[in-house]
């Protein structure tokens, strides 16, 4: 039985409910490295480092998005993502992320001791994030 | 009896502003219903986040962080969020009350202000005025909400201020809004919840507790402070709506009562007239 093995996913933004449903098993980065998570998983709540977040549905129907902030509540037959930042393929602007690349990458090599470097770096991440989510 | 002629320019005037508050009457129906919209959407994360930040608290018991329990500044920062326009009622004069009425001490209060309406009415206070971030309330977003959470962030870190409150006008629905005060700062597990919360599985982290503690709170005031500001605004719109709804039917009253007396006098003035004639024509013959 397909349901069995499914849990509830919603993921939730200060704009919108961004996402509502069945999902199979979910993938994303957190501070501590990659996750994937399926149903009866330990209660756990982690912290959200961008990345890709890849949503497998019922029927093997793959869904990705961009995401870049938040953090994950995970009880056993339920996900609640609160992102701060999330975008689908379609809402990224591909050339605004390629700039952003650009400038976090030049911030970072001409590193001064203004510089910083804690934000650059996330910046490169989400910009990254962005563009291989395109891909 | 007032002259005629004063009392038609007086309904004169009358009528053009009825036509301004019908006006801007239909203009905040329609912010209303936009904002309310944006209220509805965005109170899902408002909600969920403080839920779960009140049941992770309950259900990690107690944790050794500046962020739970508190600072010893006598201070308290409250962010006041108001409109930068009037015309909307006792919107902004129920909050300036709040915050004139509380319990709390007027010198410990730093007030961090969101709308103009507000910044005006308290700073004839004593209360010590700080920053002001009254264009945010246009049009609210979340990195908006962001600045204001770290600034606050930052003087209840270096100990400036002790507590942090958030004060705006709760939206329940389009007639009845709600002044507010909320306390954001030092975090209060909810203690009706706790026992129920306890029965359910613990809950983990990856990382230390109050570490990931440290990195959702912010997250946490920041989400209450923008879902205070959307909330804001809709209960402006709505305050302003009814408003200019009993202004406009209280100027059409008015009309209707100047024009009785209106046509009063032209009668009166035609048979004044008439006997005067009469008067005169039997003088001559």
């Amino acid at each position: 039985m397909a349901d069995e093995r499914n849990f509830d996913l919603k993921i939730i933004t200060p704009d919108r409910v961004f996402y509502e449903g069945a999902a199979e098993m979910i993938e994303f980065n957190t501070t501590e490295g990659e996750m994937g998570v399926y149903r009866n998983h330990v209660p756990l709540t982690v912290i959200i480092s961008p990345g890709i977040l890849t949503i497998t549905e019922e029927g093997d129907t793959i869904r990705e998005a961009a995401l870049h902030a938040g953090f994950v509540e995970i009880l056993q037959d339920k996900v609640t993502i609160m992102a701060e930042i999330i975008e689908w393929p379609n809402e990224i602007d591909l050339s605004r992320a390629e700039e952003a690349k650009r400038r976090a990458e030049e911030r970072l090599a001409s590193k001064t001791p203004e510089t910083d470097v804690a934000r650059a770096e996330t910046a490169l991440k989400r910009a990254v994030a962005r563009i291989n989510v395109l891909k | 009896m007032a002259s005629m002629r004063s009392i038609k320019s007086r309904r004169n005037s009358i009528q053009s502003t009825q036509q301004i508050t019908k006006a801007m009457k239909l203009v905040s129906t329609v912010k209303l219903q936009r904002a309310k919209t944006r209220a509805e959407q965005s109170k899902a994360y408002f909600t969920c986040m403080y839920e779960t930040i009140r049941s992770m608290l309950a259900k990690t018991g107690e944790i050794q962080h500046p962020y739970v329990q508190g600072n010893d500044s006598k201070k308290k920062a409250v962010i006041v969020i108001t409109s930068n326009r009037g015309l909307a009622g006792g919107y902004n004069s129920n909050i300036i009350k709040l915050i004139t009425k509380t319990e709390m001490m007027q010198e410990d209060l730093k007030i961090y202000t969101i709308g103009k309406k507000g910044r005006e009415g308290l700073s004839k206070y004593s209360f010590e005025m700080a920053e002001d971030y009254s264009d945010l309330i246009e049009d609210p977003t979340y990195v908006e909400a962001m600045q204001v959470a770290n600034t606050v962030l930052k003087e209840y870190e270096n100990g400036e201020v002790g507590e942090i409150y958030l004060a705006y006008t709760a939206f329940k629905n389009t007639v009845s809004h709600i002044p507010t005060m909320l306390k954001l700062l030092p975090v209060e597990a909810g203690d009706e919840k706790k026992q129920e919360k306890a029965a359910q599985a613990p809950m983990g982290f990856e990382q230390d507790e109050s570490e990931v503690l440290a990195l959702l709170i912010p997250k946490y005031v920041t989400s209450l402070i923008f879902g205070g500001m959307v909330e804001a605004v809709a209960s402006e719109n709505g305050a302003r709506m009814q408003a200019m709804d009993s202004a406009t039917s209280n100027a059409e009253e008015m009309i209707d009562k100047l024009s009785l007396q209106y046509n009063r006098a032209r009668q009166g003035s035609i048979t004044q007239e008439l006997t005067e004639i009469i008067a005169g024509a039997s003088a001559i013959s």
